[in-house]
């Protein structure tokens, strides 16, 4: 073994240090809780899908005559098929949990903030691709709701002012969502954005290796005391990635697969959420399902379509807004101009500010998967009128979700925060 | 023999203009596969007008007839489902068809019933907000989503509504009336989907 490294490492120097900067010798501060499990996730959940999604194609057939038949051949008769895919139909939805997850730590905690910027740039990016990705996935076995779904979803950008309805033609190269469409969709969902899926990880790893972990006192270790058991040099609340981090991350990654291993086996389809019943019946240009909504990590940014109302002869509007939704998310580092990073030491305000702004994504999330239709007319009695509703909900939560960032910028902006003070170092240290 | 100064000027030029041309060559190798995702010659190659007997569609019904891969809604309206019309006015966006929705209809269709005879109406069933297919709820009688429900189209996706006529009600995300397509009868009884009665496609 030595004698191999050492010749390894004879020709390839850089080797040995690369994986000493990011494994052995990067030192994470030693305080991490529950909330840093889901980056790691996250990681494991991508190398899932691209293995499952491998396989997959190795039975799938990218065509709207046999997309359909190929993927309930992947069910019935492919050894092992519908294990394989309920594994990537399951991997789907639970990238988006932990994202969402991973996500909310970064809000709780701070870790956007100056000087990370970078690194939540990045992470918004790889967000971003990872809807685009779901999306055509979704679309590829070309079931009722994939075609409606990509129907709704290209028609979006048919709202574009002038080159509109040019632009919906060239997404889909067709008049309506065709085989051109479903192979284009193929040939982004399983080369294009996994390349540049990739890429944004080893980005975002490099970018939060070169500014250091953040963690849940928001303080940097980086710049405090110096010197620990390991080098006189690192950080003292520091300990080294490896082993100390990747053996919590089993524990974790332990747990998760218990979980997702009884969602494959015991309800895949998670009662419609994550497989939709409509799904089950080949798509159909001349019949819309009785009921179009997207799979439910969409539903929230979705709603605020529905709720913006068109003006001026156009619907541009509400699209604006669901894309504005996301695109604030990127803003968050310049709208945040709080001193302080984590919540533990934050003003009452943005406790109370971001707890609002979880509830609105959570209305939201129900509005857009109509869980509003049933649950309005059992509370408030069936006479009601459902659509102004479901309208003034949605309307509300719209705006307190877009009211959050308004008044997070006032809040820290104006002066008006009152933090707690912070302590030198991590307040978890011998 | 070596240059003992560098020319910056130069140098900057240099790279300029390499930099332009470059990137000309680029974006000019991008138009081909650009061009590649438009509609391809078969797809537009399968367009062809569409012909309809009328003869077995009951008043009140709707039939679905695939014109174009989209599809046309043709209904047999009762004079119960047209005397409702004029009352929908000032709930709706644009009655006339004469503003957002000027672009919507043939002029012969851009009238009340928004149609070549009162009775028929022909119209792409494609919602106006994102594209969906609207159900018809033709019968006049309190709806979950409208109490006060006049017989027309509701849309499963996004909850626009629109009259018997295709008309889009206030307050919801469609924008614009339903889209009349060209048509025209070839007899009483025949209808021609595609083709306006001048004969223009």
């Amino acid at each position: 073994m030595s004698k191999f490294s050492a010749w390894i490492g004879e020709r390839a120097p850089g080797l040995d240090a690369t994986y000493r900067k990011h494994m052995t010798e990067y030192y994470a501060p030693k305080n991490f809780n529950l909330w840093y499990y889901f980056g790691s996730l996250a990681l494991l959940v991508l190398i899932n899908q691209i293995v499952t999604g491998i396989f997959l194609t190795m039975n799938y057939n990218p065509s709207a005559a046999g997309a359909f038949d190929s993927v309930q051949y992947i069910m019935r008769d492919v050894q092992w098929g519908w294990l394989i895919r309920y594994m990537h139909t399951t991997g789907a939805s639970l990238f988006f949990v932990v994202v969402f997850l991973h996500m909310f730590r970064g809000l709780l905690y701070g870790s956007y903030q100056k000087p990370r910027e970078l690194v939540w740039l990045l992470g918004m990016l790889i967000f971003l691709t990872l809807m685009a990705e779901a999306f055509m996935g979704y679309v590829l076995p070309w079931g009722n709701m994939s075609f409606w779904g990509a129907k709704v979803i290209v028609s979006l950008f048919g709202t574009v002012p002038v080159v509109g309805n040019d632009l919906v033609e060239w997404i889909m190269g067709d008049f309506l969502p065709a085989d051109a469409t479903l192979n284009r969709f193929f040939a982004l969902h399983v080369v294009a954005l996994p390349i540049v899926l990739l890429l944004l990880v080893v980005l975002h790893l490099a970018a939060l290796h070169e500014v250091g972990s953040n963690n849940p006192d928001g303080v940097d270790v980086k710049h405090g005391p110096k010197g620990n058991r390991w080098s006189p040099t690192a950080p003292v609340d520091g300990i080294p990635f490896h082993p100390y981090y990747t053996l919590k991350d089993l524990v974790g990654v332990g747990v998760f697969l218990i979980v997702a291993a009884f969602i494959i086996f015991f309800a895949p389809t998670f009662g419609g959420w994550f497989l939709e019943h409509d799904n089950s019946i080949p798509a159909n240009n001349l019949l819309t399902p009785a009921q179009i909504k997207p799979v439910w990590y969409f539903t929230a940014f979705y709603a605020i379509v529905r709720m913006v109302p068109s003006a001026f002869g156009t619907a541009f509007w509400g699209v604006l807004g669901m894309f504005g939704s996301i695109a604030l998310l990127f803003a968050l580092p310049w709208i945040d101009g709080g001193k302080v990073r984590s919540i533990r030491y934050r003003g009452t305000g943005y406790k109370v500010g971001l707890m609002v702004f979880v509830l609105s994504f959570f209305c939201l999330m129900a509005l857009g998967m109509d869980l509003t239709d049933e649950y309005f007319p059992r509370i408030f009695g069936s006479g009601i009128d459902l659509t102004t509703w479901d309208n003034v909900f949605g309307r509300f939560w719209t705006l307190v979700y877009f009211g959050y960032f308004v008044f997070l910028w006032l809040y820290t902006h104006l002066g008006w925060e009152k933090t707690k003070p912070v302590p030198e170092r991590v307040t978890m240290h011998d | 023999m070596a240059n003992e100064v560098v020319d910056h000027g130069r140098r900057r030029f240099l790279t300029a203009t390499t930099a332009v041309v470059g990137g000309i060559g680029v974006v000019s190798a991008a138009v081909p596969f650009i061009k590649s995702w438009e509609p391809s010659a078969r797809a537009l190659a399968a367009g062809a007008p569409v012909t309809q007997s009328l003869k077995k569609i009951e008043p009140g019904q709707q039939i679905v007839v695939p014109w174009r891969s989209l599809p046309v809604f043709i209904v047999n309206r009762t004079p119960e489902q047209l005397a409702a019309l004029p009352k929908q006015d000032d709930r709706l966006v644009d009655p006339k068809s004469d503003g957002t929705s000027s672009g919507q209809q043939p002029e012969y269709a851009q009238n009340e019933t928004r149609s070549i005879k009162p009775q028929w109406l022909v119209m792409v069933g494609i919602c106006t907000h994102l594209g969906c297919v609207p159900d018809y709820h033709g019968e006049m009688k309190p709806e979950p989503f409208d109490p006060n429900w006049a017989g027309g189209y509701y849309c499963p996706c996004h909850h626009s509504r629109y009259d018997i006529a295709g008309r889009v009600y206030k307050g919801v995300p469609a924008p614009k009336n339903m889209e009349i397509p060209k048509y025209h009868f070839i007899d009483d009884t025949t209808v021609q989907i595609g083709v306006g009665p001048k004969g223009e496609a």
